[in-house]
């Protein structure tokens, strides 16, 4: 402390000042200690590890500069996992935007029970990915599953959910926008109830219809929501990994990037070089998205 | 229709009935799979290997649930969850107390640095930084461990990101009230901030509750050890040593007694979690 009083003898009050600085670095430290522990060291080391060519486990890495990198995207991979990833994430978050709009204006009608709907609907946003993987497994058995039986007496056959790929792929994006389609019902209904009435009635004594009311009204005022739902969503199904694993173990449907990280990392061959790799690719979309978010926001903020 | 009360806010309109099928038919897409697999871990082999819909068991046998217990030591497992869950998301609020205390209340050159440096953090997902803290976790010995389950998960984001948020509309008089009574900060914190800013508080920690309950990930990766799992690591194990489809009743009995704590807690507190969950992002 008299160190830096000595040095910058122009503030007399440097004694407590430092006080001050130390009681923060003592409030701040622990959780900066950690962040910087298991998140940054970690986020950093991963780049590192992208460059080896490494089995998890073993005591000797060769550096191989990019080679993972070229490996992946020079062969097939690259295009099969990118696109699983593509699709996964553009059915997921159309379908929870499309269907989360579609429960919200229903509940901002504020009728009778529509809290105890609200609850519902959300609740299988919190539940244990890995637990409603499991309990939907049951049901989209082709042999024994409640669907196959529903859909044998409408006169179909159940589709192999289970042994078909892109059947493996359409059950777990059913099932992901289901447990999702919660949290946008309620943050899409938060923005319906930041329409402004006058302007709904105004439109409607220009003889809108209701129909014309949602699209030149209601949808262009939500349009911040939806940006924000968009991403949140995108970021959490380029995330999601419970479910998918939970349905499709050995990731013959539903492999998408950061499934395949965990499969070749840890599981298959253990090449954690290549899956840190896959997840350093996986990071580098995220920090895109992320950024074109800030960009938007900022950009909003500036119009208005 | 003759039920129609004299309150403004509800006539029964047609529009009115497509609103409530809406709200009906979403229920019951929530609430008939939830059921339905209620119902089943309750099933013996007869209800459950066969072509045909049950929905309620001929035979109900509870028994699913002592044989998925003695597959898997669920009891164990339940307890392994607690502690983790109790003593995880417990450190975590602390942390995230303390953290945005500092970044509020008390001065630092470059304090918008320290922020900035823990918000960014809700970009890194857990997935990208699993596998250098595996081998991080297991050179120090931490794999099948508690601690080695919880301490790569502390750092917090998210929770110092509300609860500085809330911090900042806290009414500056009555701290600086207290600052001029004498107290210091540490009293500050504990009897100025955090009373004023309970709610704030149960939303976070009902967040990392929620979280550190379903965590899988990392669990999968770190332990190994039936008796260190926790539950959702466990329902891993139990499907992995039942694939006849016979068995299916034990698997349920397992999924939910996993699922079943997170919804009664949810069907007691859902306002503070749906707010928690919809507040700025994902991560617990």
């Amino acid at each position: 402390m008299t160190a830096v009083t000595a040095k910058r003898p122009r503030q007399a009050l440097s004694g407590r000042r430092v006080r001050e600085w130390l009681t923060f670095l003592a409030f701040v430290l622990p959780n900066v200690a950690l962040i910087a522990v298991f998140i940054y060291r970690p986020l950093f080391q991963n780049i590192y590890y992208s460059t080896l060519n490494w089995t998890l486990g073993s005591k000797f890495a060769t550096p191989v500069g990019l080679g993972n990198y070229r490996d992946f995207f020079a062969s097939g991979e690259a295009s099969k996992v990118l696109t699983t990833t593509a699709i996964f994430t553009v059915a997921t978050v159309g379908l929870t935007l499309v269907l989360g709009l579609g429960v919200a204006l229903a509940l901002n009608r504020r009728l009778p029970g529509a809290g105890f709907a609200q609850a519902t609907v959300f609740a299988p946003y919190i539940l244990s990915g890995y637990g409603v993987g499991l309990a939907w497994l049951y049901i989209f058995d082709p042999n024994i599953g409640a669907l196959s039986a529903v859909l044998r007496d409408v006169g179909l056959n159940s589709p192999e959910w289970i042994n078909s790929p892109p059947w493996t792929l359409t059950m777990v994006i059913i099932v992901y926008v289901w447990k999702n389609l919660g949290y946008a019902a309620v943050v899409y209904l938060a923005g319906l109830q930041a329409v402004p009435g006058e302007l709904l009635e105004a439109a409607d004594l220009d003889g809108a219809g209701p129909v014309r009311r949602f699209f030149t009204v209601t949808l262009p005022l939500l349009s911040p929501t939806t940006f924000f739902l968009m991403v949140t969503t995108i970021l959490s199904s380029l995330q999601a990994f419970d479910l998918l694993i939970a349905m499709d173990k050995l990731g013959r449907g539903a492999r998408t990037l950061i499934f395949d990280a965990y499969l070749t990392g840890f599981k298959e061959q253990s090449q954690a070089g290549y899956s840190a790799m896959l997840s350093t690719v996986l990071f580098a979309i995220l920090v895109v998205l992320t950024l074109v978010q800030l960009i938007v926001v900022e950009r909003r903020v500036h119009y208005r | 229709m003759s039920a129609t009360a004299p309150s403004r806010r509800v006539r029964l309109t047609p529009l009115t009935v497509r609103d409530y099928l809406i709200l009906l038919l979403a229920v019951l897409v929530v609430v008939l799979p939830l059921g339905y697999m209620f119902l089943a871990s309750f099933k013996g082999p007869g209800d459950l290997a066969t072509t045909d819909l049950v929905v309620f068991p001929e035979v109900w046998k509870p028994e699913n649930y002592s044989e998925a217990a003695q597959k898997v030591s669920f009891g164990r497992l339940f307890l392994n969850s607690s502690i983790v869950t109790v003593v995880g998301a417990g450190l975590k609020v602390l942390l995230a107390i303390l953290t945005a205390y500092g970044l509020v209340f008390c001065e630092f050159p470059g304090k918008k640095y320290v922020f900035w440096g823990v918000l960014a953090t809700m970009m890194v997902p857990p997935q990208v930084t699993a596998l250098p803290n595996f081998v991080f976790i297991s050179s120090l010995g931490g794999e099948n461990t508690y601690w080695g389950l919880i301490l790569p998960g502390l750092g917090t984001g998210f929770g110092t990101f509300l609860l500085r948020q809330s911090f900042m509309q806290l009414p500056y008089e009555v701290i600086e009230a207290a600052h001029l009574d004498g107290a210091g900060h540490w009293r500050r914190l504990w009897h100025c901030v955090v009373p004023m800013s309970l709610p704030s508080i149960a939303t976070v920690a009902l967040v990392a509750v929620v979280y550190e309950w379903n965590d899988y990930l990392w669990p999968l990766i770190i332990i190994t050890d039936p008796e260190m799992m926790t539950l959702p690591r466990g329902l891993t194990l139990l499907q992995n040593s039942e694939s006849a489809a016979s068995s299916f009743g034990v698997l349920m009995a397992g999924t939910v007694m996993v699922l079943l704590p997170i919804l009664a807690v949810f069907a007691i507190l859902q306002r503070h979690i749906v707010n928690g969950f919809t507040q700025g992002g994902v991560k617990g």
